[in-house]
């Protein structure tokens, strides 16, 4: 084997390595990038149905109603709202040990042709004062904070948000 | 007055370490024997003074110094002395402190046990090592000193995570500080190769030892930290491609395609390039794995700190860094003249195919980490790059890689014949396929489980198979024992870790088939999973030392047996004022019972049930990688060849 063809098999060995990186990144993220959406941008615009996306707010005050399914299954359904929207959660599993109404929380799943979100994970992580900052983004979008005054005040005193009077269509059940 | 002490010592130790850079550097350059003799001393120096940091900020905890203002954050003075001092590390300054501790370990090191090295090598490496130290010494002065007071001081301090009191977490961070601070050393050894010019076979005896011991310290941080997510978090599962498991795993998979392709250095003095190169990527990777956690760029129970200075001095380091080692890379890179040839079919063909694959997968991870930071800094869209992503898109380029790791270690080196190694290897690949159909047989049509158990056949068999082929036990059994005894620890060493990854393997493919539940229980009522009654006995308040909590008992019966009574917490600590939910485990190794307790309601309580096969063998398989690690760097001929090896044994055991 010569120098020069030992150079370009590893070469191509190389370019097969790396090509068939690119290639299986591009095509994971085709499917699988998943993008976060607060209520109002649902109401903006439905997401394609069948998609998963990452729905984030705040648990709306008195909303949070427990069920239990015909064969005994607990199920949870509450609405997460980012003050002009509100979207129905439906969530079969045991809820975080930090969710609260009235506190920040970031849901991953599907929604379905009723306008109810199908949420496979709830998370609402870390200390009761914690903020996700997709929400305090999302937040910020929906006019609740100026972030002109400085940085998000704490989660718990966001409590006293009320959803607005929902406008009609997709804002909840 | 102690704290005091402690600041003084830091700032001592930046002192000596700039001394060091200048000494180091200056002697090797002019080839001054007596400043190059001094380096040792002064890394010595400043182990001694970085050892008295931390033992100060030690101190404050244990005594619960209340006007030291990282004491009152992070620690209680009714938490146990453990978590006392495992509370120095849980925290952002803190952790700090030990990364710089365990650097200037490495240091004193290289210093004492170097004493054959090239003097000009040796000073160079310290001088990069001390660069290095200059560079956290002053992060930690400038942005996160420990030792700030605060007046008037508070009756207690506010109490640690409680989700970080564990004796896993404990020792979490301390093992993968090991491993990403121990490819500081390879690191400094590829920038004085690079500075120096030269590359050989001694070079590579020497980075290997290195790479291997922090390769093998950072498996059993990132299998400890796995372990700890799986009974502590109380979801079930064991790895979530979370950016801050992502951060440990890069520097894993660049120093394990370092570490094979050190041995290529060493045995064949070829892909010394390559090898320098890895050297830098995967302290780049390390730093970056900081740079990810400590930052504040990413939220999770790890970002301790949010202050944007910080993470503009951590990005400043590793674009100094990362940026100068790979200048300098492609300044001087030129220079290495690579000596052996091979064969593309050969040991060192097999290496660089393993090196391929294994920054392959690097590459793709670290995109699907990086991605939403870069779609948030510059599209201005919120994306999450959760498992699916990783799944599909790591699992092709690891499955020719676990094909590969088979064939390696019987391929004899320069050329190789396909025939011997397939006579070698058949009945490897037939345990793998009888695995793959055994499973599709017992579980059903499961593709994905039955090739995990086919993969982990054959990596086993395989590590058997080149062991049994070494030591001829079948050609020749009855000299067999002695050929082993004769064998090298290396060989074991190399044959226990692939092993080790085929019991993670075997785990990981268990973990496919796990199965779970959510029901809700009123005391007396059951119900059944993968076979088994859990039956809900009772529901009481329980005391612990720090802590109230909600316990439920789940009696599991198999039948009329017994099998275990599983007790699931929910525990509320007053001083932090957070609740945490405590899995009850029941393992059998050939699989685990894990039970969480959700809310009450109506009456009953909502419990979560797993069922998870094989779920131990992940961790264990992690164990035994570095432990095989370990074996090799126990091997007559580091030792021999390179004292230094002496002191990674007797670290890799501690």
């Amino acid at each position: 084997m010569t120098k020069k063809r030992r150079r370009l098999w590893l070469l191509l060995l190389c370019g097969l390595g790396l090509g068939s990186a690119t290639a299986l990144t591009l095509t994971a993220f085709q499917d699988n990038l998943v993008f976060f959406r607060s209520p109002s941008d649902i109401a903006r615009e439905a997401p394609p149905p069948g998609r998963a996306f990452r729905l984030g707010g705040l648990v709306e005050t008195g909303s949070v109603v427990r069920e239990t399914g015909p064969d005994g299954k607990p199920d949870v359904r509450f609405k997460v709202t980012d003050g002009p929207n509100a979207v129905t959660v439906a969530y079969g599993g045991v809820l975080p040990d930090l969710f609260r109404e009235g506190q920040g929380v970031v849901t991953l799943g599907k929604l379905g042709p009723d306008g109810v979100f199908r949420a496979s994970e709830v998370l609402a992580r870390h200390d009761e004062t914690y903020m996700p900052p997709e929400v305090a983004d999302a937040l910020k979008k929906s006019g609740h904070w100026n972030p002109e005054q400085g940085a998000p005040p704490p989660a718990a005193t966001w409590n006293t948000l009320e959803p607005s009077k929902a406008p009609a269509g997709r804002s909840g059940s | 007055m102690i704290p005091e002490l402690g600041h003084f010592a830091l700032a001592l130790a930046l002192a000596l370490s700039l001394l060091q850079v200048g000494v180091g550097f200056w002697g090797a350059h002019r080839a001054e024997a007596r400043l190059m003799a001094a380096t040792a001393p002064i890394a010595a120096g400043v182990l001694v003074a970085v050892g008295a940091a931390w033992a100060c900020l030690a101190w404050a905890y244990v005594v619960n110094d209340t006007t030291v203002l990282n004491v009152v954050q992070n620690s209680h003075s009714a938490k146990p002395l453990l978590y006392k001092l495992s509370g120095t590390w849980g925290n952002h300054e803190g952790s700090m402190v030990l990364w710089v501790l365990i650097l200037a370990l490495c240091g004193g090191a290289v210093a004492g046990f170097g004493a054959n090295l090239p003097s000009a090598l040796q000073a160079r490496v310290l001088a990069v090592l001390a660069l290095v130290s200059v560079g956290f010494l002053g992060f930690i002065l400038a942005t996160s000193n420990p030792f700030d007071r605060v007046w008037p001081p508070p009756p207690d301090g506010q109490g640690l995570n409680p989700i970080l009191q564990d004796p896993g977490l404990a020792f979490h961070p301390p093992l993968l500080y090991l491993g990403y601070v121990g490819s500081a050393v390879t690191y400094a050894f590829a920038v004085a190769a690079l500075l120096e010019g030269r590359v050989d076979a001694a070079w590579g005896r020497w980075v290997r030892p290195w790479a291997l011991a922090a390769w093998a310290f950072l498996t059993l941080g990132i299998a400890l930290g796995s372990w700890w997510a799986y009974y502590e978090l109380g979801w079930g599962g064991y790895w979530f491609w979370d950016p801050v498991e992502n951060a440990s795993l890069l520097p894993w998979l660049a120093g394990c395609a370092l570490l094979h392709s050190a041995i290529v250095v060493e045995k064949r003095e070829a892909l010394k390039t390559w090898t320098v190169f890895l050297a830098l990527l995967a302290f780049g990777l390390s730093l970056l794995g900081t740079f990810l956690v400590r930052s504040g760029v990413l939220t999770s129970v790890h970002a301790f700190a949010n202050d944007p200075a910080r993470g503009v001095f951590i990005l400043g380091l590793l674009a100094a860094f990362v940026g100068g080692g790979f200048l300098l890379f492609a300044w001087r890179a030129g220079t290495l003249a690579p000596a052996g040839l091979f064969a593309p079919l050969s040991r060192e063909g097999s290496l660089v195919l393993n090196n391929l694959l294994l920054c392959s997968i690097a590459a793709v991870v670290l995109v699907g980490t990086l991605y939403p930071m870069f779609a948030d800094l510059i599209l201005k869209e919120k994306i999450s790059v959760g498992p699916p992503f990783f799944n599909t898109a790591t699992l092709p380029l690891a499955a020719p890689l676990i094909g590969a790791m088979g064939f390696g270690p019987v391929l004899p080196w320069k050329r190789a014949r396909l025939l011997p190694a397939l006579q070698r290897l058949w009945w490897a690949a037939l345990a793998g396929l009888g695995a793959v159909l055994l499973c599709l047989a017992i579980e059903g049509y499961r593709i994905g489980p039955a090739i995990g158990f086919g993969a982990a056949a054959w990596v086993i068999g395989a590590a058997l198979a080149d062991i049994a082929d070494r030591i001829a036990l079948f050609s020749r059994p009855r000299a067999a024992l002695a050929r082993a005894r004769g064998l090298p620890r290396a060989a074991w060493g190399g044959a226990l870790a692939h092993a080790g990854l085929g019991v993670t393997i075997l785990g990981l493919a268990g973990m496919g088939l796990a199965t779970d539940k959510l029901a809700l229980l009123k005391p007396g009522e059951a119900t059944t999973l993968a076979g088994l009654e859990y039956r809900l006995t009772g529901l009481r308040d329980v005391q612990g030392p720090n802590w109230t909590a909600r316990r439920a008992t789940l009696e599991v019966r198999n039948g009329d047996r017994l099998v275990t009574v599983l007790e699931p917490d929910k525990r509320s600590f007053a001083v932090s004022r957070m609740n945490t939910s405590e899995a009850a485990i029941h393992t059998t190794w050939l699989s685990d019972l894990y039970a969480v307790l959700g809310e009450e309601r109506d009456g009953g309580a909502v419990v979560r049930l797993h069922h998870n096969p094989l779920a131990p063998w992940i961790w264990l398989g992690g164990a035994l990688m570095a432990l095989g690690g370990g074996l090799s760097l126990s091997d007559r001929r580091m030792r021999v060849s390179a004292p230094a090896a002496k002191g990674l044994k007797a670290g890799a055991r501690a």
